[in-house]
């Protein structure tokens, strides 16, 4: 909540006027009243039309002024909602690029997309509610109070009194109801989940003849929310009529009070019509003041989310001093020595003690089931985790001591997700190297057997939709990999990159790839033995450990894992025929 | 919509809503006991301010009279406001929460053809936000504009009553605020639309560098990516600014032309007292109408469009009530088939203006495995959606054991079938509960023989609470390949005469798969198998395997048969060998 208050500081003369201005226009809609008495006492008791023609016309003057202090403060209290929110927005973007990859995946993309969204627009709303109501509401309803006591001392008591009967009612009623709308939301959420978990499991749930049992459950979730919705209307119905009858209980005492004082000639005729007008007022404000607290009851939690994710840790690699000079780092040699690595620190390893030297230019094959840790150990290579032992380096530089985005022009990484971003095919490819011309651009969609269809298209202005919606999974891997070739990095890591590829292209790809001008570092991961059976060294991974490494020939000679992943996928007979 | 549907489905309403028909009635009842309670307090006020005439001319008995009315009238609209409220949370809630059940109801025996061609998150906003917005909307927004039309009338005829001329100002000039309200928010949509789209096109971008940012990192784009974000940032903020302020001046604009009727009131009743054509008090009570009569006019107004909403989303709830749901017709049952299955001239098709399936026969013995092959999305999966009923054919027939299958209660003829398909799927439950979904009674020691001989009981064990862990629909805890272990393990536990594998095991990597191998093979022998595989191993033992390309089955037979053929099986088997 604090760290609202300081983004809010920005705009201090803003903030301090919009409530001033509304506190201006409520002095003078408690004016309304007094003029009113006034015309009754003297205009209309002594037949003054003078008089009151002269009192309408401040009462004219009155709603005129009051309306330009509350666009007045309609402006600026916009102003440093809107601007406040904006740049809260700013820099939670900037925050959640900085999160390091570690933190990312703890949070979830969905969670952070609501917290920039959602919650900052409740924030926003929050503020200018706030700014507008939380100091006119009170003041209308003391103020109302005050002009009472101007009126006349003693009918001003019975004020007091309603207004602390109030405030204590909606009080308690609050009390009571807030925390039940909060398990009220919880209960819908609930039928949320189970609603897309039974459309997701449609024929699961058939085909193990479930469904009547699941609709008896749904009927138990749904049992619930309206019971607890019930409950709690049980109290809140009552809101309405109890301030009702109390403030208008409250115009009855003041009325006949009043009346023994008029007796008395302490006030007269028109001072009763201004009490019961002010009595009326307090009530409005009252409510709109209830409706305020329940919003930000619900900004508040926002508040909060948002103040947590901005608290996170942006990145929590180790960086020693880093170093920018390209010609240490130009050739490509990576040396892995005894590294280990854990996602999470309390767990087992992910990866055990891996030590391996990839000569620059040479090609690495990585192969392995599916959690044995191939992709993490990509992941390491390029710093986007710090290794939890040992050291990874990179022409005898370790990477810890190499900044992101000398690492990002080293490495050219083919992710196994192919992405692609909304914009043309340009922008995509040059996304790294802001500089390659379209040749360049060319050659690597080339290399990457992606340029024909593309050409197909409209060529480099080809538009790319959202996801890259609209090419083909097989495309889309085309495209990630060239997009990895251009600004032609000293080593290129391909995860698992060309699983939607069909067999010619593959091999044309592969013999491309083989054959690239200046001839980088490869490093390719795969299920797939045939992938891998040509590098010059396969690593294979089995459980985070390294249980084989060497050339096709060697290990199938000395790595059981590997021949049983080979004959699995080259059935003996079959691979005695070649 | 238009006219004609509206009031069909308004029709359609008012039968739902026949169940509660008596409470309905109870709250009109008690919303015209408020409304007119309510509005007599006004006129009671000015009489007892006209009992207050001034110092030595006050009415004590007429005063204390009007007082006790005053007093009864304000606990009997207590009692009715409140009995009303508690009616309509009654009627809301009651409503919602059956027409949820229903509509869920229905769900469970929809036809697959409609759930498959309908975005999962439309059939969850139906049940969940559509069934809300209708209640409250229709319900809620028929007591306001039912009570509000009543105010009106009622605040009209007392002014009326009052004082004519004066009635007649606020009559008239009062609709000059509502053209003022109207004016401003027609102008004010403009602005929203445009903070809308622009916030639309920041939450796309924002969505876009979250689920990329690995890949944003791995370029070092995180500079531009701010840049970028920066530029609509602060066109949002603009554009925000713009929409948040001019709607906000709605509010004081409509208040300033509802304090200059009041002043036009105060005007012209002082004058009119002055000549005794009416009393302060009377004026008074006519300063309340005044300054009350215009709320209703913009409560009608918002209420009116909330109207038209709860419709639309009563329609959408009424159209997922009355979907068509699978025929079951069938009264055979058994409980161990023998698993002879005949397709008899079938032809099905997804878009029945496109053929897909045509004059499909094939006669698969009792124990055989039949494997289905081709290249993905040449709809493999048809075959099995055919065979569980989960589409029905357009001609011919399917024999299980000689009996059509469209003659068989539905239950009964899927549960003669154990499922494992690749997209697996997990309840939100416990690991225990989730395993005995096929067979209930199932004791803890077959769970486990079960789960070890799938290899899944060490990682059931390593789990938090082991067998009592609740699973996540979001999955998270296990992986794919974890998922579709337990998936098999499910079936294991009690195995139908017929099994129906749709890549069972095509996230457990080559090893898992090798390890469980024998299970598997325990669980095929003696019933009859459907597979649908990628790996040429699974495949080639098969007794008959069917080559699936664009919808038909282009070839039949086994593996030598196929391979002398020399067609698209024995292109794709060499392909694959030579790669």
């Amino acid at each position: 909540m604090r760290f609202i208050i300081q983004y809010i500081k920005k705009y201090k003369i803003r903030a301090i006027l919009a409530p001033l201005f509304k506190m201006l226009e409520a002095i003078f809609e408690l004016l309304v009243p007094l003029v009113m008495a006034s015309i009754i006492n003297k205009g209309i008791a002594s037949s003054d039309t003078h008089y009151i023609i002269m009192m309408s016309g401040v009462l004219i003057l009155l709603a005129v002024v009051g309306l330009i202090f509350s666009i007045t403060a309609q402006y600026f209290s916009a102003y440093v909602a809107v601007y406040t929110a904006s740049e809260i927005r700013h820099d939670l973007f900037k925050k959640i690029l900085s999160l390091s990859q570690a933190t990312k995946d703890q949070v979830g993309e969905e969670v952070l997309t609501t917290r920039i969204t959602n919650d900052i627009n409740q924030i926003q709303n929050a503020i200018n509610m706030v700014l507008r109501l939380f100091l006119r509401s009170p003041f209308i309803v003391f103020g109302a109070m005050i002009m009472a006591f101007i009126v006349d001392v003693k009918s001003a008591f019975i004020f007091i009194g309603v207004i602390v009967l109030l405030s204590f009612i909606v009080y308690v009623i609050m009390k009571y109801t807030l925390p039940r709308y909060k398990t009220i939301a919880a209960r819908l959420e609930k039928i949320l989940h189970a609603t897309s978990e039974n459309l997701a499991g449609a024929r699961v749930l058939r085909a193990f003849c479930q469904v009547d049992n699941e609709s008896r459950e749904f009927k138990q979730k749904t049992h619930e929310l309206a019971y607890m919705q019930i409950n709690t209307g049980k109290v809140s119905a009552l809101l309405n009529p109890v301030t009702y009858v109390i403030v208008n209980l409250g115009i009855v005492a003041l009325i006949y009070i009043s009346a023994t004082r008029v007796e008395a000639g302490y006030i007269l005729q028109g001072d009763v019509v201004a009490l019961v007008n002010y009595m009326s007022q307090i009530l409005v404000e009252l409510i709109k003041l209830a409706n305020l607290i329940v919003l930000l009851m619900k900004a508040f939690p926002s508040a909060d989310r948002v103040q947590e994710l901005m608290e996170m840790k942006s990145d929590e690699r180790t960086h020693i001093e880093t170093v920018e000079t390209s010609e240490a780092l130009s050739q490509g040699n990576i040396s892995i020595k005894n590294v280990s690595f854990s996602y999470n620190h309390t767990k087992e390893m992910d990866l055990v003690n891996i030590t391996l030297e990839i000569p620059a230019g040479s090609t690495l094959g990585i192969i392995g089931g599916t959690g044995s840790g191939k992709s993490t150990l990509l992941k390491l290579l390029n710093h986007t985790y710090d290794v939890s032992q040992g050291s990874i380096e990179i022409d005898g530089t370790d990477v810890k001591k190499i900044s992101d985005s000398k690492l990002a022009e080293i490495f050219g990484i083919v992710p196994q997700r192919a992405s692609l971003f909304s914009g043309t095919i340009r922008e995509n490819m040059t996304m790294k190297t802001a500089t390659s011309d379209d040749a360049e651009i060319k050659s690597a969609l080339n290399n990457a057997q992606g340029l024909d269809f593309i050409e197909q298209k409209e060529g480099l202005d080809t538009v790319v939709n959202g996801r890259g919606s609209n090419f083909s999974g097989g495309q889309k891997q085309r495209l990630t990999i060239a997009r990895a070739l251009v600004g032609q990095p000293k080593i290129l890591m391909l995860d698992d990159s060309s699983s939607a590829l069909d067999m010619t292209t593959e091999a044309k790809l592969k013999k491309a790839l083989s054959k690239l001008s200046w001839n980088p570092t490869r490093i390719i991961v795969s299920q797939r033995a045939s992938s891998v059976k040509d590098a010059d060294q396969i690593l294979v991974l089995e459980d985070g450990q390294a249980v084989g490494l060497g050339t096709h020939s060697q290990l199938m000679e000395n790595c059981d894992i590997y021949q049983e992943i080979y004959y699995c996928q080259f059935p003996r007979e079959e691979a005695a025929n070649e | 919509m238009n006219n004609k549907s509206q009031s069909r489905i308004l029709n359609r309403v008012l039968i739902e809503l026949k169940p509660y028909g008596f409470k309905v009635f109870l709250s009109i009842i008690c919303a015209l006991i408020t409304v007119i309670l309510t509005l007599r307090i006004p006129v009671l006020t000015g009489e007892a301010v006209d009992c207050i005439m001034g110092r030595g001319s006050i009415d004590y008995t007429q005063l204390e009279d009007v007082l006790r009315v005053m007093c009864i009238t304000i606990i009997a609209t207590f009692f009715s406001q409140w009995i009303m409220n508690r009616l309509n949370n009654s009627i809301t809630y009651g409503i919602t929460k059956e027409l949820r059940d229903r509509a869920f109801a229905k769900l469970q025996h929809m036809k697959l053809s409609q759930i498959d061609s309908h975005p999962h998150g439309d059939f969850v906003s139906r049940i969940v936000s559509d069934a809300d917005t209708f209640a409250d909307g229709l319900l809620m927004g028929f007591t306001q504009v039912f009570t509000g039309v009543l105010t009106i009338l009622g605040t009209v005829y007392f002014m009326l009553v009052i004082s004519w001329e004066i009635a007649l100002i606020v009559v008239i000039a009062t609709p000059a605020s509502l053209l003022l309200a109207k004016f401003i928010s027609g102008r004010t949509y403009k602005f929203f639309k445009e903070q809308a789209g622009l916030r639309g096109r920041e939450t796309a971008y924002i969505e876009e560098m979250i689920i990329n940012k690995e890949i944003v990192r791995n370029m070092d784009y995180e500079d531009d990516a701010l840049e970028s974000f920066v530029v609509m940032n602060s066109s949002l903020a603009d554009a925000s600014m713009k929409a948040t302020f001019y709607s906000s001046t709605v509010n004081p604009s409509t208040r300033l032309i509802n304090n200059l009727i009041y002043a036009a009131v105060g005007v012209f009743g002082a004058i009119l007292a002055i000549g005794g054509g009416i009393t302060v008090g009377g004026l008074t009570s006519f300063l309340f109408y005044a300054s009350s009569y215009a709320k209703p006019f913009n409560e009608i107004s918002g209420v009116i469009t909330e109207f038209q909403n709860a419709l639309a989303c009563a329609a959408r709830l009424f159209e997922m009530i009355d979907a068509e749901v699978e025929t079951n017709q069938g009264a055979n049952t058994t409980d161990d088939a023998k698993g002879c299955i005949e397709f008899k001239d079938v032809a099905f098709s997804y878009d029945k203006s496109k053929k897909l399936i045509e004059h499909l026969n094939l006669k698969v013995m009792p124990g055989q495995r039949v494997a289905i092959v081709g290249p993905t999305g040449a709809g493999k999966s048809t075959i099995i959606n055919l065979l569980m009923r989960f589409y029905d054919v357009d001609a011919g027939q399917i024999l299980i054991d000689g009996v059509d299958i469209r003659d068989v209660e539905l239950d009964n003829l899927r549960s003669n079938f154990g499922m494992v398909l690749q997209e697996t799927w997990i309840k939100n439950a416990s690991v225990r509960d989730n395993l005995k979904m096929a067979s209930p009674n199932a004791t803890d020691e077959e769970i486990i023989a079960a789960a070890k001989a799938t290899h899944a009981h060490s990682f059931i064990k390593r789990m938090p609470y082991g067998y009592d862990t609740i699973l996540s629909t979001e999955g998270g805890a296990l992986s794919q390949g974890q998922m579709q272990l337990l998936c098999i393990t499910r079936v294991m536990l009690n195995i139908p005469p017929m099994l129906i594998l749709d890549e069972a095991t095509s996230s457990i990597d080559t090893r898992t798969e090798q390890k469980i191998q024998s299970a598997f093979n325990k669980m095929m022998t003696g019933r009859t198998t459907f597979v649908v595989a990628h790996r040429l191993s699974t495949i080639k033992g098969s007794d008959v395997i069917l080559f699936v390309k664009d919808g038909q089955i282009v070839e039949h037979g086994n593996h030598r048969e196929l391979l002398q053929k020399n067609g698209f099986y024995a292109k794709l088997y060499r392909g694959q060998s030579e790669n």
